[in-house]
């Protein structure tokens, strides 16, 4: 019984940090921008972060947690809101091809990353390793009497506040998409460019503002990654760069529906961390396991192209640059 | 859009199309591009280190060039990453976006290091390699077909569907390297043979021995790099790819067989960076690992894409970004930085070389100023 709670805390944990990736992913899908920049925004959000609670922590004569806290979620956001932007001006202005910017924007992002976070470790000094203590504990800070409750306390309440950050942002974002007028321009400007163009919506202040606002969210992961899931710390293993991927296949998983993305997040984590729970797995075989997330993607993408059901689609211009010249 | 400042309905600025641009002031522009980038980094590495960039920038072509191994090492790696590039030139010619290099490659380098462990003391060297080859082909190409059948058969998005076969790819290496660890509790694989026959090793050319001269791994790519050149521009499989890449609806109203296309182009595809896996393994580490491929098949897309799908500009920009690579990794050991300064620097130019193509299709024109060239 306990372990099977702890299987689901581990999903779940998991999860909210791919499920940041993927509802911010899929905001800046809906405009047509294929990002495969999430691995390098969320490395970004993450150091960002870290970044601003160490400096925050070591300067401030009485560092305070909850300051700490809020300083590193503005400056993640930003931080992650410019990667988001660099893609921006390459793809959207200067018409660079999606793929590739993605991709090199992941290299960059990676490469700032833990440039900044092996030298946060050199400075750190001491056992070479940084910790933001007091800041991440305001992160993983909890109501003790809630998580009481039993088992059911433990599973639905024992956890950081970005946890259900991350399942209210998913919603609005599902509702904002779908609901609002703001978000069936976005879908047009998606669907088809040069359409929304003639219905006089602005194409690419619509592809801008989702593309930056999307970075933003996915980088929330990044920070979620750091400050929860490694409690503060730093480390060059490349992790980051693994959950940035699993959140694009996510976005497929979810077939573009944030909402679907929330459970589709928690199903990840469990299959991610199934390996450890079942018994009698050697280490070589427990390796195996952890292709589950990837081969049910693949799975999910065959299905959705078999089916094909409109809604379960990718917006019709996704990965495609708009010039309204060129119709 | 090109509308950025309006006053009485004409904009500043225009953006119009260029119907054409001679090569050299393409390739001018790019230089350019190149030059800006390095400038930014020059102010980059100022900002960290406090450093004489021109000091730093010397340092760095020293880590590339600064002896004849080095020199070796930078070819040898160009070559690697070249080939994967060469790859991946058919599949992007015909706009199948083939992100899947990374696994088609570490299969590759599996089947190769699972020859070496398991047979290597029972074949001759020739026929050894000659197998090696011919089997890490063979497991790229089954890497690249699967998601290409798919797409054939029910438009399955590619893009995404060879993504994740890099993680089943990576999935199973570490499950592989799980199986062969040596020593015990490493979680590596070692040199291999483990008798330390060298057996399965690319020779060298130049000399007897191995590890000195790496001849064999750069005319094995220069050829594929030939190959693939002649093949996409004078075969009719090159034909037929290049009409599939600008339309698919043009494609079947000719009567070509747009599936069949792109299954056997993926098989080509997959086959090469197999082959770059085999390089990597048998001409260069001896040993397997999850970082095998280490980010070269997402790197490669960029080479092949930057080239225009032109196998020979590809051997000019792998050199660069490896050049770049191992000049970071001088200045990082050199100037206590970590090797992730070589990722950002290498980030810095290549956004600056996709922002330039802008330039090179795109031109600017400013209101009032009519025809003039911006």
């Amino acid at each position: 019984m306990s372990s099977l709670i702890s299987l689901i805390q581990a999903a779940i944990v998991f999860g909210t940090v791919i499920l940041f990736g993927s509802t911010g992913e899929i905001l800046t899908e809906k405009s047509g921008n294929l990002n495969l920049g999430v691995p390098g925004i969320m490395y970004i959000g993450g150091i960002a972060g870290l970044a601003t609670a160490f400096f925050y922590e070591s300067h401030a004569a009485v560092p305070h947690g909850i300051v700490g806290l809020l300083l590193s979620l503005i400056v993640s956001f930003a931080a992650a809101c410019v990667a988001g932007l660099i893609y921006s001006f390459l793809t959207i202005t200067l018409r660079a091809n999606q793929n590739v910017t993605g991709l090199t924007l992941s290299i960059f992002g990676s490469g700032v990353a833990n440039l900044f976070g092996g030298s946060l470790n050199n400075m750190a000094g001491g056992v070479g390793q940084i910790s933001v203590a007091v800041t991440s504990r305001a992160y993983r800070a909890y109501f003790p009497a809630l998580a009481g409750l039993g088992p059911v306390g433990k599973i639905v309440f024992q956890y950081g506040f970005m946890v259900y950050l991350a399942i209210i942002v998913a919603i609005f974002i599902t509702w904002f998409i779908n609901r609002s007028r703001v978000g069936l321009n976005l879908r047009a400007v998606g669907e088809s460019p040069a359409t929304a163009d003639a219905a006089s919506i602005n194409v690419t202040k619509y592809k801008y503002l989702a593309t930056c606002l999307g970075a933003g969210i996915s980088g929330l992961g990044g920070l979620y990654y750091t400050m929860d899931y490694i409690k503060g710390t730093w480390a060059t293993d490349g992790t980051i760069e693994k959950l940035g991927w699993l959140a694009v296949a996510l976005v497929i998983f979810a077939s573009w529906k944030a909402v679907r993305g929330i459970w589709g997040a928690y199903l990840f984590g469990l299959l991610f961390w199934a390996y450890f729970y079942i018994s009698g797995l050697t280490r070589a075989s427990s390796e195996l396991f952890k292709m589950l997330p990837y081969l049910v993607t693949i799975v999910v993408l065959i299905v959705v192209s078999l089916r094909k059901r409109r809604e379960n689609q990718p917006p019709a211009s996704l990965g495609l640059s708009y010039f309204r010249e060129d119709r | 859009m090109s509308t950025v400042h309006h006053s009485h309905g004409v904009p500043l600025i225009r953006i119009v199309k260029r119907t054409s641009l001679s090569r050299p002031h393409a390739w001018a522009i790019r230089v350019l591009a190149v030059i800006l980038a390095l400038v930014v980094c020059a102010l980059l590495i100022y900002a960290l280190t406090n450093l004489n960039p021109i000091r730093v920038y010397n340092s760095m072509f020293q880590g590339a060039f600064g002896t004849g191994k080095r020199t070796w090492v930078t070819l040898r790696d160009s070559m690697t990453l070249l080939c994967i590039a060469v790859g991946l030139a058919p599949a992007f010619k015909m706009r199948f976006w083939n992100i899947g290099a990374e696994g088609q490659v570490l299969v590759g380098g599996l089947v190769t290091a699972a020859l070496m462990l398991y047979i290597g003391a029972s074949f001759p060297t020739w026929l050894l390699l000659v197998l090696m080859f011919v089997c890490s082909a063979a497991a790229g190409a089954v890497w690249g077909l699967v998601p290409a059948v798919f797409k054939a058969r029910w438009n399955t998005n590619e893009t995404l569907f060879t993504l994740m076969m890099n993680y089943i790819a990576i999935q199973l290496t570490s499950y592989f390297v799980a199986r062969w660890e040596h020593p015990f509790g490493s979680n590596t694989v070692g040199i291999i043979p483990r008798d330390g026959s060298k057996a399965g090793w690319l020779p060298n050319l130049l000399s007897e021995g191995f590890n000195k001269d790496f001849g064999w791994n750069i005319i094995i790519v220069l050829v594929i790099t030939a190959a693939v050149f002649a093949y996409l521009k004078y075969s009719k499989h090159g034909y037929e790819i290049a009409v599939v890449g600008e339309s698919e609806n043009t494609a079947r109203y000719a009567g070509i067989s747009v599936g069949k296309v792109y299954m056997r182009t993926m098989l080509l595809s997959g086959a090469i960076c197999g082959i770059a896996g085999f390089i990597a393994v048998s001409g260069a580490s001896h040993t397997i690992s999850v970082s095998t491929a280490g980010g070269r098949g997402f790197t490669a897309i960029i080479v092949a894409w930057l080239a225009k799908f032109n196998t020979f500009t590809m051997i000019i920009i792998s050199l660069l970004l490896v050049f770049l690579e191992k000049g970071a990794i001088q200045i990082a050991s050199e100037f206590n930085l970590n090797d992730y300064a070589s990722q950002v620097i290498t980030g810095i130019i290549l956004f600056f070389i996709i922002g330039s193509e802008f330039f090179i299709n795109y031109r600017l024109v400013f209101r009032g100023k009519g025809g003039h060239r911006a």
